[in-house]
């Protein structure tokens, strides 16, 4: 018969990506959940006496309250970064060729400067010094500078500004590929363009929606940057916390608590997209 | 030929590594006696300390008087640098660079060699006083480099008085609300609270510290932010109109704006130090010993005054300084009688987990 079947057949090209795997992600992964069972060593590092502690601490309504607010802040971010990049992406799928390939490469522009720089050009532009409130106070439209830094709206606002193009990246991929001939069938047989829309288009681009807003709501979620940047301090995110336990406290044991933390909640957001989006392609199983 | 060298200096440096690790180095701090006439063209130097910190040129400089081949690395912050020195048995770094309070931390956990001091004739160049701070009195395992204080640095013209107290920053007037930034790291965010209220900065009694934490929370809301990295540029920019600063970061705002000020607060301040220390594991200690005399020889401290604007315990060095710089940088005029009154920043221990925390409570409250 075929040597296909032979279970160990695919064990050569699969060895490479399983080795990676192991390496950067099981392992990395399997230290954190063991670094969370132990104590703090006084400089950094763990001591190896077992303890539950650092599961315990994260009841504490202190990080409770954090985590929940980076949730709805990432959370916020995605929503809006669906409502602006999906009628950005639609349109883009629309455009010619050419225009099409100038439009993505505008999309991507920002990525190809440090991000620490575009942060900084915001702070320039927005504080109540910026350029902005002195263009706006030159032109006699406000009297005194509005503050737009160093709030929780400001840290919406740069995290969507980071992360916009990682969700039309994925969308403008769904709608592109979408055939034109089902929304000419559609049209044909009398329905109207938004109805057209809404029952053909609308459906097949939720898969590249929910990519989308993986894409966004991973990294807006663990970012510290641009709250502290940004966000002046005043709000902290969970990325914050774990990044302050590793420097500042040297509580390996509670940071590692935190990320695995993270990592798990951002699990299972993947685990249910990925559901939810195999639903949609595939229709519901059957018997 | 020079290849066979090369691989014969590996291997011995190998083997020693075996021996050492096997020998799991017996008991650190004891003072080994150093043969101070080795020859240190035979040793070499790996040398950790914050980048743009010294002259670009030290490790030559350093090599061309002894003959120490010599390596400089940075690291960014304390927590890193330390991190590294206790990761393994042997860091291979022989000379860290650390604040005070982490060199009298490394110094307990046994991990710092007991400076030799017949071969740091140099120590002579030192301010008296800087032989007795507080977390490491008669300099035992370190050597001072630069030192300074906290306070607030301001822009008169914006503030329209001149701050004298902590409570200008923590309770501001209504028209500075909005207008002024603290540093939220470390143990800096609990000291204008502390300080306010007549409390030690190394305090550990938990109704002082709570005190200091409702303080605070009181405070946030009239800041502009948290910031331990640009204050000085909102000071220019003329976002912020008072900022709690680092004497010598104040300096950095003063290059740009001249009419920038900075005021130790009338309740008291803090003293920080970063210093030099001696790494236990260190083979090279001769060669160490050398290039910490070599950093308390005038020069180099004379060029951290004058560059990084940091004041220097060298009492040689700060006599020697321009009086025009002086007068631009204020900072730098500081006395080290009026250094000696502020209070010297210490490790707590397993205590310091309560800063941690206070940190952490007021940053996250909303």
């Amino acid at each position: 018969m075929t040597s296909t079947n032979h279970p160990a057949a695919p064990v050569p090209f699969l060895a490479p990506g399983m080795i990676y795997l192991i390496l950067f992600m099981a392992l990395p992964v399997g230290l954190l959940a063991f670094y969370t069972f132990f104590k703090r060593g006084r400089f950094g590092g763990i001591v190896f006496e077992f303890t539950l502690d650092n599961w315990v601490k994260l009841l504490e309504p202190l990080y409770v309250s954090v985590i929940l607010q980076s949730i709805v802040l990432a959370g916020i971010v995605t929503l809006l970064a669906l409502l602006i990049g999906y009628p950005m992406a639609y349109a883009i799928a629309g455009l010619s060729p050419k225009w099409r390939t100038v439009a993505l490469v505008a999309v991507v522009l920002p990525f190809w400067t440090n991000f620490l720089i575009r942060t900084y050009a915001w702070i320039l532009l927005l504080n109540n010094a910026g350029w902005v409130n002195q263009w706006l106070q030159g032109l006699g439209i406000t009297d005194a500078p509005i503050s737009m830094l160093y709030t929780p709206q400001a840290i919406v606002v740069g995290l969507l500004y980071m992360y916009l193009p990682l969700m039309v990246l994925p969308l403008y991929a769904s709608l592109q590929q979408l055939d034109p001939s089902l929304r000419e069938a559609a049209t044909n047989l009398g329905a109207t363009p938004w109805r057209a829309f809404r029952t053909i288009t609308l459906p097949l681009s939720i898969p590249g929606a929910l990519t989308g807003c993986i894409f966004v709501f991973v990294p807006a979620m663990s970012n510290f940057v641009i709250p502290e940047l940004i966000g002046g301090g005043k709000t902290i995110m969970v990325g914050n916390l774990v990044r302050d336990q590793f420097f500042e406290a040297r509580d390996w044991p509670f940071g590692a608590t935190l990320a695995l933390l993270l990592t798990i909640l951002l699990v299972i957001v993947i685990v249910v997209q990925t559901a939810v989006s195999r639903r949609l392609t595939e229709g519901p199983r059957r018997g | 030929m020079t290849t066979t060298r090369r691989i014969a200096a590996a291997a011995a440096g190998t083997i020693a590594l075996a021996f050492a690790v096997s020998s799991c180095s017996s008991g650190g701090g004891a003072a080994e006696t150093l043969d101070p006439n080795a020859d240190l063209s035979e040793q070499t130097l790996t040398v950790s300390i914050w980048a743009d910190y010294s002259p670009e040129d030290l490790a030559e400089k350093f090599e061309a008087e002894t003959g120490v081949k010599t390596t400089i690395v940075n690291h960014t912050t304390n927590e890193d640098i330390v991190a590294k020195l206790t990761a393994s048995a042997d860091s291979g770094i022989d000379v860290a660079f650390v604040s005070g309070q982490y060199a009298q931390a490394l110094g307990e956990q046994g991990l710092l060699a007991e400076l030799d001091k017949s071969l740091i004739p140099n120590e002579k160049n030192l301010y008296p006083e800087a032989m007795e701070l507080a977390y490491d009195p008669g300099n035992v395992y370190s050597e001072p480099y630069a030192w300074g204080t906290t306070g607030l640095c301001y822009r008169p013209d914006l503030t329209g008085y001149d701050p004298t107290s902590w409570n200008d920053l923590l309770n501001p007037k209504p028209e500075l609300v909005g207008k002024t930034t603290m540093l939220s790291t470390d143990r800096w965010l609990a000291e204008p609270a502390l300080k306010a209220a007549g409390a030690s900065i190394n305090t550990t009694d938990d109704d002082e510290l709570a005190a200091a934490k409702e303080q605070l929370l009181k405070t946030k809301p009239t800041l502009l932010a948290y910031d331990d990295t640009t204050f000085y540029s909102k000071l220019v920019s003329g976002e912020a109109a008072m900022v709690q600063a680092w004497d010598g970061w104040c300096n950095y705002g003063i290059a740009e704006d001249p009419s920038i000020k900075f005021v130790v607060p009338e309740e008291g301040s803090d003293l920080w130090t970063d210093t030099m220390t001696v790494l236990e594991s260190s083979k090279n200690k001769e060669a160490a010993m050398a290039f910490i005399n070599y950093i308390l020889d005038p020069e180099v401290q004379t060029w951290v005054a004058e560059n990084i604007l940091y004041k220097v315990p060298n009492k040689a060095a700060m006599e020697a300084l321009d009086p025009a710089l002086i007068e631009q940088y204020p900072t730098l005029g500081i006395t080290v009688d009026e250094l000696m009154e502020q209070e010297g920043i210490i490790d707590l221990g397993e205590d310091s987990l309560k800063y941690v925390d206070l940190n952490a409570e007021v940053l996250a409250t909303n």
